[in-house]
């Protein structure tokens, strides 16, 4: 045990609290959150767990929300292989400028979208269906995963391609069967970061959608704004938000430091 | 080295066509706002660049725009310098790595809505385990609804619990990247912790800290959510960033015409800021 590993359990310990909070209180009834402090649950219950299971507009939220965030990881990977393959191996009129104009759109503020969008897809006849929030997150996802998957196309030589082409490999063939499966693990951390950011991002999820397709942050907004003050049903909600993420960064794990770095180290 | 090849255009269009269709589509309307006045029932009147001059001279926009530097700038100052300081002091090996990866991945992946409802609870006065402490415990009065100064503190610390790990993660990453043979040169050479850091260290992070202070300048810049749900821009107008002001104008009070300047001048200074840090990260690569 060296004395500098202190710093990242501390950290950890630190990162840690908030949500321990959160986990706490949904163990909790409403009565006991309100009657006073209590560091772990006096009266453990499953009353919050059982609510959100058992109503329609409860679980449908986290449905919906998967939902979409599955249909948009799938679109932008798919449509983001071939783009980053061209970034990475050839040389066009105008890619630096397309390339930095992708960037760009993940510098815009959502916030300011939020109208414009909601017009959008309201004209088109897309408004409330989870496909018009999944092309929505396409916005900022699409520029991350070419990012991603260019930086590590960049790392498998030329060498490979040229062979296959030589052993008479089509470019469709040799796509599908050497190359993605060659940078396997960029895929991997490609789809975990459209998941990602599809999966936190509410604002304009909320703003696309009104019944149908409603996500699991319009349903906790109402249940705060609502009924009261239900922190525990609310704590309840926040803390399954928290599941589908942790589940698959557990499959990324070995990646994930590079995966952050773009690939790029 | 790459070729030349313009049937390259083909593998890119998808990606074009659907970026294009959600960016282009909503600018325009923003622009075509930009320049109108409305009274509703969809009746517009030219207004040429009225509402640029307007915001730009509002005390307004000022304020929420020097607030919204000073949590960007108070950001970039503390999670960079701490982000790169828990990267070095990771263990590079062994089981325990992959676990702390995954425990500091995990605030990146909650609900930006539910992080500020988390903190909320967290930080409630009287029944919160932060407020508890700091109230009971410590007996310092504490209130973020209350005192500005309380409230500015919980959104800095909020965002440093939520963000910092992706500095650690990137820093991280650059370090592992570091041979092993270079270390031990050092070593030889008796350099210093700060001559190992400097020299070795610091330039294998540069191309990972370049990213890694860019995507934080933009979405600490363009933060939204949490600090809404957390402060709803209160006590008064002390934590209105930006894009809450931005939300204000636009859907609170259904002014368009500048709503849609504000966010046109909003998206300029963050793609100018954007290309500065860029231009200056980068410099030294293209001699």
């Amino acid at each position: 045990m060296q004395k500098r590993t202190i710093v990242p359990i501390v950290y950890i310990l630190f990162l840690m609290l908030p949500i321990y909070w959160l986990v706490a209180m949904s163990f909790k009834t409403t009565n006991e959150i309100l009657a006073g402090f209590s560091l772990f649950p006096q009266t453990f219950t499953l009353e919050n767990y059982q609510t959100i299971f058992t109503d329609p507009t409860w679980y449908w939220g986290y449905i919906n929300s998967i939902l979409y965030v599955t249909m948009n990881t799938v679109i932008s990977v798919a449509v983001s292989l071939p783009a980053a393959y061209a970034f990475s191996r050839y040389r066009f009129l105008g890619d630096k400028q397309l390339f930095f104009w992708l960037l760009t759109n993940r510098m815009a503020p959502a916030a300011v979208f939020a109208l414009p969008f909601f017009q959008l897809y309201s004209a088109v006849g897309l408004f409330d269906t989870h496909l018009a929030v999944a092309l929505a997150h396409c916005l900022f996802n699409i520029p991350l995963a070419v990012w991603i998957l260019e930086g590590f196309m960049r790392g498998i030589p030329k060498e490979l391609d040229e062979t296959a082409f030589v052993d008479g490999y089509s470019f469709p063939r040799f796509f599908a069967t050497i190359f993605v499966p060659s940078i396997k693990a960029g895929v991997g951390v490609a789809a975990f970061f459209c998941f990602m950011f599809s999966w936190v991002e509410m604002l304009l999820a909320k703003t696309l959608t009104a019944v149908d397709a409603k996500p699991i942050a319009a349903t906790m907004t109402k249940t705060a704004s609502s009924a009261g003050y239900e922190l525990g049903l609310l704590a309840a909600a926040g803390t399954l938000t928290i599941i589908p993420g942790a589940i698959v960064i557990w499959f990324v794990r070995n990646y994930i430091a590079k995966g952050f770095a773009m690939g790029r180290v | 080295m790459k070729t030349e090849n313009q049937k390259a255009w083909f593998f890119v269009l998808p990606v074009l066509l659907l970026v294009a269709f959600n960016a282009l589509i909503p600018m325009m309307t923003v622009v075509n706002y930009s320049v109108q006045e409305t009274f509703g029932d969809n009746v517009f009147f030219w207004q040429g660049l009225d509402w640029f001059e307007q915001i730009l001279r509002s005390d307004r926009f000022h304020a929420a725009l020097g607030r919204q530097f000073l949590f960007t700038f108070l950001i970039l100052i503390i999670e960079v310098p701490l982000g790169i300081a828990i990267a070095l002091s990771m263990p590079r090996k062994g089981i325990w790595v992959p676990v702390c990866l995954v425990l500091m991945a995990l605030p990146m992946l909650i609900p930006w809505n539910v992080v500020g409802a988390m903190w909320n609870i967290f930080t409630l006065p009287d029944i919160g385990l932060l407020g508890y402490f700091l109230n009971h415990v410590m007996g310092i009065d504490y209130d973020m609804t209350q005192d500005p100064l309380a409230a500015w503190i919980t959104i800095v610390t909020m965002d440093v619990w939520h963000w910092t790990s992706l500095v650690v993660l990137l820093s991280y990453a650059g370090l592992v990247s570091i041979p092993d043979a270079y270390y031990q040169a050092a070593k030889i050479d008796g350099a210093s912790n700060w001559a190992v850091f400097r020299f070795i260290q610091l330039p294998k992070m540069k191309t990972v800290l370049t990213i890694a202070i860019l995507l934080r300048f933009m979405d600490s810049f363009n933060i939204y959510t949490e600090p809404f749900v957390m402060t709803g821009g209160g006590p008064g107008n002390s934590t209105t960033l930006l894009s809450i002001d931005l939300v204000k104008i636009a859907l609170g009070q259904f002014d368009l015409g500048p709503a849609a300047a504000m966010s046109l001048i909003y998206f300029a200074i963050t793609l100018l800021v954007s290309w500065l840090f860029y231009t200056l990260m980068t410099k030294d690569d293209l001699n």
